[in-house]
């Protein structure tokens, strides 16, 4: 594994990236936090309990247990699931994408849900995302309203809370991304899945916890099209940064 | 004992699932139909011995906690012998 265009941080951090049975975005999050962030990394198996080394930990894409039932669902009965929370608890940093916040969600780390697309297919393009919020560790540096190019891969990214949930999101600015146009303008027209208010990634009420359904790891490289992903990693990179004492 | 456990979307709750076949019904033929709703549906057999109140309880607390999702889903516990 090279290490790139070097470091990102001037403090060593440990990233890890839990690996259940069916996740498929594993590597490229390893990949990702190798050679762009350039921080050392370690896979995590689901069955692994002890998290006390790490300082964020990625929940990746994929089909966690095929997506039986519905997507996320049997994973949250992961033995690391359990460790997850404590140290989600602790203010550690959690990161999960597509089938990741699919997860998060299920396992009660997010609130609302995930459901099958408005559309009913598989959606596997470019979008274009407007950061809602900077005052969050994913989005610090970034600059506040702008548009980010990340590609969706996902059946089941259509994001569903009640009334109340979705009211507090807003007020608590726990919104990060929308689906957008390339202005910014937040439009049905360019919601891919139906969800609701377009929304594509929120964090928790903390701000630790992060989940969203576009894929940062897979655009860090002009080569697949967009390095917008990297603004996100050197972000949550600042965070830990500042974490660490 | 057995358990039929009956998981079904909320009310408002939009189902593209049930729209698709609604629309696939429709060109059956029938033109009548109002609404068609996706669900689930799964059987829980448990061993000899088990008590109905047991049973029961045991299959609300899988439903609740495995099979339906609070945030979108219902779910309905029928038990028999």
């Amino acid at each position: 594994m090279g290490t790139g265009p070097g470091r990102i941080g001037n403090k060593e951090m440990k990233f890890g990236v839990i690996v259940f049975p069916g996740s498929n975005c594993d590597h490229d999050a390893y990949h990702v936090v190798s050679k762009y962030v350039g921080q050392p990394v370690d896979f995590i198996w689901h069955k692994e309990t002890n998290l006390s080394s790490f300082d964020a930990v990625i929940v990746p894409g994929g089909f966690s247990y095929g997506d039986y039932l519905r997507a996320g669902a049997l994973a949250r009965f992961s033995p690391v699931m359990r460790s997850l929370k404590d140290f989600a608890a602790e203010g550690k940093f959690v990161m999960g994408i597509c089938n990741g916040f699919q997860i998060l969600c299920e396992a009660g780390l997010l609130p609302g849900a995930l459901r099958r697309n408005a559309g009913l297919h598989f959606i596997c393009k470019h979008v274009n995302l407007r950061v809602e919020t900077t005052n969050s560790p994913f989005t610090s540096a970034i600059e506040p309203g702008s548009v980010l190019s990340l590609p969706i891969a996902h059946a089941e990214g259509n994001f569903t809370c009640d009334d109340e949930t979705y009211s507090t999101l807003e007020e608590n600015g726990q919104i990060v991304f929308r689906y957008s146009d390339e202005h910014g303008n937040v439009v049905d027209s360019v919601n891919p899945n139906g969800s609701r208010g377009n929304i594509a990634g929120i964090t928790n009420l903390d701000r630790n916890v992060l989940g969203m359904m576009p894929h940062p790891e897979r655009a860090c490289d002009e080569l697949l099209g967009s390095s917008d992903g990297r603004d996100i990693f050197r972000s949550l990179t600042q965070a830990i940064e500042a974490q660490i004492v | 004992m057995k358990a039929k456990v009956y998981v079904t979307l909320k009310k408002g709750v939009l189902d593209p699932q049930g729209k698709a076949i609604h629309h696939s019904a429709e060109l059956m033929g029938f033109s009548q139909l109002a609404d068609i709703r996706q669900g689930k549906y799964f059987e829980i057999s448990f061993n000899n011995g088990i008590g109905e109140s047991e049973a029961r309880e045991a299959a609300e607390s899988i439903g609740r906690d495995v099979l339906a999702n609070p945030v979108i889903e219902d779910f309905m516990v029928e038990i028999s012998a």
